[in-house]
Order: C-alpha cells, then structure tokens, then sequence
C-alpha cells in the first residue's frame, strides 16, 4: 500500500482509470462507500456505507447514550469505541481508496490475490460476509441499541408474554423481559464462542497435524490415533460429559469446545503436510539444514492453510449451533445471562401461546451459521485453484 | 477378503480400549467425591470410609480401571444408581428405541438427499438448481432442536388448535395413551404417527448435507468420460443418468454414513429429549444431571463404539461395492 502524499507514484504514463470518477471524492465525504459501489465494488462500499449510516443513526438517535457511556461500564466503553472508530475508519477508508484506486501498478499476483479476487466476485459469499462483519458491528455497540435491558423484569400481570408491539419489537417472554434485547445481547455469546473456540482448536490442530505429518512414524500414530479416538466419539455426547462433571460456565464451554474440536483440522493438515513433505522446496529448506521448527513454522504451515481456513469458517457455524445446544440442554451459558439457545429452550413451555419466544432466537442462529456456511463455501471455491473459473 | 475384513476389526479393537480408556479417565479425575453425592452432610467419617470401600474407591486409579475394563469385558457395566438396575439391562431397554428412531432417520435422510441432489446435478445452473441450494443450506444451518420446536409448533400444537387442520402429528412419546385398546394395524399407525415429527427432525438436517455431496458427487461424474461416451452413443438421458451415472456417484456417499452417524447420535440426544422418546439419548442425559455416572460411561462408550462399528461397516461396503479398493 502506498500513501496517498508519495507524488512519485503520479506517473502521467498511467492511462485514466474507468473507476475513477469526478466526484467520486467529494460524495465519499458525504456517504463513505457509496462512490465504491456506483463504480462495482459493492462488496467494500456496502460495507463502509452500512457501517457510516449505521453509526451514524444510533449518533442521532441515541445521542443520550453515547454522551454517558465515557464513564459507564466496559461493554458501553468498547461500543463508544466502536462507533468512533467506525465512523473514522469508514470515512477515511473510502476517501483515500476512491482517489487512489488504479494507481497502484499490480507487479505480481499472489495466490492470495487471486484468492481474494475469485472470492469478491462470488455474491452469496460476499453477501455472507457482509451479514456476518454487520453481526459483529451490531453486537459491539449493542448497548446503544437495545431499546430495553435484558434482564430487566416488567410488570408480571400486564407484560408477560406479550405479543410483537412497537415498545417491545419481538414481544415479552415469560418473566416479562423484552425479548429483542435480549437477542441483541445474547449474540456477544454466539459470536465470540465461536471464534474464540474455533481459533484454540485450529491453533492445537494445526501444529500437531503437521507434527504427526513432519515427522512421522511413532509421533505420527500415537498423534492419529489418538484423533481417531476423539472423532470416533459422538461430539454432543463427550461435551456433555465433561461439562457435566465440572461446572458449566462460559470458560469451561469454550476451552471444551476448542480442546475437543481439533482432531478435525489436524486430520487436515497432516494430510496436506504429508504431500507437502515430498515437494522440492521442502527438501531444499531440508538440505540447506533449516531447524525443523522452522520448516514447519514457515514452509508447511502456510501452504497448509487454505484447507484449514475453509474448515475453521465452517466450524464457526457448526461452534455456534453447538453451544446453542449445550445452552439448549441447560450445561451452556447460565440464566439470566441471554444466549440464542437458552431463550429457544425457555420458549419451549409456551409454545403455543408465544410462539416467538423459541422461533426469533432460532432464526438468529440459522441465519449467522448460513451466513458462515455461505462465506466457507466461498473460500473453499476461493481457495482451490482448480475450482476458480 | 476375510483377511482384509478381520485385519480391520482387529485394527478397531485398540480404538474402543482407548475409547474406554479416555472415558474412565474422564470421569474419575474429575474433582469431587461420588460417595458425597449420595450421602447426607453431617454423617461420620468412618461412614464416608465404608461407602468408598463398597465403590472400591479407596483404591488407587490404576487398580480401579484395570477391573473397570475386566468387568466391561465380561459385559458387566455397573449398577445404575437412578434405575436402581445393572446398568446393561438399562441400555438393552432403550437401545431398541433410538435405533427405529435413527435408522428411520436416516432412510429419509439418504432417500431425499439422494434424490435432490442428483435433480440438482441434472439441471445445474437452472432456477431449480440454485433456489434448491439455498433451501438446502438453509437446513443445513439449523440446529435440529429448533427444526423440532418449530415442527412441533406448527405440524402439531398449531394444526390441530389454531388452524383445525384434519391431519396433525403428536408432539412427544412413541405411543398414544389409548395405544393398548388399539388394533394392529391402529398400533402400526400410531407409531408411525409419532414417528413422524422426530424423524424429519432429524432427516432435514442430515439430507441436506448429503444433498450437497451429491450434488458435488453426481457433476464430477457427469464430467467423465464414459458418460459422454454414453451420450455419444445415443443412449436415452434417463439410461445415462441412471444406468452409468448414478450408480458411479453413489460410491463416495457410502463414506458419509460413517461419518454421519456421529452427527445422528448428538441428534438424538436433542429430538429424544424434545419428543420425551425413550432412547439413549435422552437416558444419558438425564444419567448426567442425575450424577449416574455409570450409565453415563456405559451410555457414551457404547455410542462410541457404534461409531466406530459404522465407520468400519461403511469401509467394507465400500471395498464391496468398488472393485478398484484392492483389500490390502
């Protein structure tokens, strides 16, 4: 990346850039983002607009909030934070890339710009992509939006399972809480069980997948076997009992889910490390007499990833239906903290009378874990030269 | 062949010790004290010593899992503190259960998995094909204890209360109260019945995935030789399709049954404990909140090992079905 003040790179020889339009500058400092869509690259520009007009509603709306939470607690801190550097980082962003865009002279293409490349040009992944960051964006400044507090109990005789209104968007569950905030706030579950579990498990199956592959023989089988003992046990099953045997509570669920999930990748990339092995560049790195840590570390763990990743987008999705299951079963998070799958399972006594109680939550997670999925079948598409059109 | 098949089921032999290796281990280094789960606060010490002797917990760790895997070898499993039974007789209660319940499950699943993706790999890139994909994903996505909340929502409760539809399904047990005065085909027909809901819970969920490979499996067949061969030759589309096609593109989803019982097993824990089905799902979960951690060891070393029993029985069929594996 260059600067934007480098004048050396203003070479007259380039010929005039069709994306570059007249005032293209001057609409990105009203609405950053949209100047990048007009001109096709909706994906970016989509992303910057929505993140500006977002934080610019919750700004005008809740003016209130965002003036007291300098000195309220951490979650109202971290969405003050969010909302300034939202704002600043999607304003600058755009100003600098629409001027600058073709003016960088593209010398070599990387695998990973190809990647990037075949992955903006598939709309359902992109889409995945925006649905998801908009999740994250949502749950960080969370405490603006909330209409309600979650835990917060209204009149038991009149506000108890209330239907759909304006006061209360998605209506009331049984202890009369709004059950709108409460799906706001328990998205920060959701979305950070995944990845915090997902990152332990593919950090533990990367290194011993290409351990076991690197080196072989015994490491090799006491490594395999052992994932094929792991694997061979129903996930739900050995989760449940393990947290049944301690405490359930949110550290527990995540270093469960993060030591339990990685047989999976490290059945991946040994697989990747054992084809890898025999290519000419890691005999090279071999005979020049590299340590072996560093041939792992930086010869066969990087051409390894892209599996991985693929793997470890779609295992987010499969995380979070997961401790969606555990909250389900009642070893997940704990009243009254609100998780997606703690207020299925609490709608499931009313059914009937408030059927969306259980339906608002689900339709939560199906729609994060689609989002996900959609966004891994893009890399994997991405990812795989042979499947790039 | 017998010598490929009996290498494989003595190579599964060290993987079910482990199994049952890791789940002892699991449960007796955990902190705490089983003995104090059953006892009154308050009582004596010398009471608390007797009560560890009769578990045999006074014993050092590895003396103790050197009789549990002797006993489990003789099939004896323990006494269920909440059945007040051995834990075997137990499991062979619900056993039956969960297995209609899986293998209605995943019959559906393979039935209309099979059969949508290959409509998709047929007609790729039409209209069909990609609103089919994004319903397809849409299932995959969902937890199956909501798909079941949701069907029990509106196939059961909503049907037969708000919208007084003539046809609704029944939303828990495998049985109508009336079931004893019933006649034998009214039996066969309730059970169905209750069958129904518990089974597309768990089949929606798993036919999508399997639609997905299909899908994937089918278009890379389709690009082989012999089946432009075959249109070359003039052979009818639905010959194709079906004769030289199909039957190449089912060889890989042998694999998935292996890999997908796991999947069904986690399933059943849910959908038993949502439709109050008596299976082993639902025994080992309420073995877990009662502290019957034999039932509990016993219950997931026998999942485990119906696992492994799959992935071995999808590994020989496959050998079966496709000469080019050379038993070796």
């Amino acid at each position: 990346m260059s600067s934007p003040s480098s004048g050396v790179r203003d070479a007259p020889a380039i010929p005039v850039d069709p994306t570059r339009r007249p005032g293209g500058r001057a609409l990105s400092a009203v609405l950053p983002g949209l100047p990048q869509i007009l001109v096709g690259r909706w994906g970016t520009g989509a992303m910057a607009l929505m993140t500006w007009v977002g934080m610019i509603a919750i700004l005008v709306t809740r003016t209130d909030r965002v003036l007291a939470a300098g000195s309220g607690a951490w979650d109202e801190r971290i969405a003050l934070f969010t909302l300034v550097s939202g704002l600043v980082a999607s304003w600058v962003w755009s100003w600098r890339e629409i001027g600058e865009a073709g003016r960088l002279t593209t010398v070599g293409v990387s695998q990973w710009d190809l990647a990037v490349r075949a992955f903006s040009k598939n709309r359902t992944a992109v889409a995945g992509l925006l649905v998801i960051a908009g999740l994250y964006l949502v749950s960080l400044v969370t405490p603006f939006i909330a209409p309600h507090d979650p835990n917060t109990q209204y009149d038991l005789l009149t506000d108890r399972l209330v239907g759909m209104s304006a006061e209360h968007p998605l209506g009331t569950d049984q202890f009369a809480r709004d059950v709108f905030s409460r799906l706001l706030y328990g998205a920060r579950i959701s979305l950070s069980i995944g990845f915090v579990a997902v990152g332990i498990s593919v950090t533990i199956g990367t290194l011993l997948g290409a351990v076991a592959g690197f080196f072989g023989g015994i490491v090799d089988g006491a490594i395999m076997r052992f994932v094929d003992m792991v694997i061979s046990f129903p996930r739900l099953i050995l989760l449940i009992t393990i947290i049944a045997i301690f405490e359930p509570s949110i550290f527990l669920i995540i270093t469960v889910l993060g030591l339990t999930l990685w047989p999976s990748t490290a059945r991946i990339v040994r697989g990747e490390v054992l084809s890898l092995r025999e290519r000419e560049f890691v005999q090279a790195a071999e005979a020049l007499g590299y340590p072996k840590k560093r041939i792992i570390l930086r010869h066969l763990v990087p051409n390894a990833l892209a599996p991985v990743i693929v793997a470890a987008t779609l295992g987010i999705g499969n995380t979070i239906v997961l401790e969606a299951g555990l909250s389900f079963l009642g070893l997940g998070v704990q009243p009254p903290t609100p998780s997606w799958g703690t207020m299925v399972a609490s709608g499931r006594n009313n059914l009937l009378g408030a059927w969306w109680l259980s339906t608002f939550p689900g339709l939560a997670i199906v729609f994060t874990v689609l989002s996900f999925n959609l966004v891994g079948d893009g890399l994997r598409d991405a990812l795989d030269p042979r499947l790039r059109s | 062949m017998t010598q490929f098949v009996v290498r494989r089921l003595l190579g599964a032999v060290p993987l079910v010790l482990g199994i049952a290796t890791i789940i002892f281990f699991l449960v007796n280094l955990a902190p705490g004290d089983p003995t104090l789960l059953l006892l009154s606060p308050g009582v004596t010490d010398e009471v608390i010593q007797q009560m560890r002797e009769n578990f045999g917990l006074d014993q050092p760790v590895h003396i103790r899992y050197v009789k549990w895997v002797g006993a489990m070898l003789t099939g004896d499993f323990g006494y269920s503190f909440s059945h007040s039974r051995p834990v075997v007789d137990v499991l062979l209660d619900f056993l039956p259960n969960t297995l209609i319940l899986s293998a209605s499950a995943l019959v559906v699943a393979f039935l209309f998995g099979i059969v949508l993706g290959t409509i998709q790999a047929v007609r790729q890139y039409s209209a069909l094909d990609s609103s089919l994909s994004v319903v397809l994903l849409f299932f995959y996505s969902m937890p199956s204890f909501w798909l079941a909340l949701m069907l029990i929502l509106t196939m059961s409760l909503y049907a037969r209360n708000v919208w007084g539809l003539p046809i609704y399904f029944p939303a828990s047990g495998m049985t109508s109260t009336e079931y004893e005065f019933l006649s034998a085909a009214g039996r066969i027909a309730d059970r169905v019945r209750h069958l129904v809901l518990p089974t597309l819970s768990l089949a929606l969920v798993l036919m999508a995935g399997i639609a997905r490979y299909m899908r994937g499996s089918m278009l890379e067949v389709v690009r082989q030789d012999f089946v432009r061969t075959a249109h070359a030759k003039g052979l009818p589309e639905r010959t194709v399709v079906f004769k030289h096609a199909l039957r190449n593109a089912l060889l890989p989803i042998i694999t998935l049954v292996g890999l997908y019982i796991p999947f069904l097993f986690s399933g059943t824990v849910f959908i038993e404990t949502i439709f109050a089905w008596p299976g082993m799902g639902r025994l080992i979960v309420e073995a877990i909140f009662q502290r019957d951690y034999p039932v509990v060891m016993a219950g997931a070393f026998f999942f485990a090992t119906m696992v492994v029993v799959a992935n071995l029985v999808a590994d020989l069929l496959y050998a079966v079905v496709d000469p080019r594996i050379r038993y070796e």
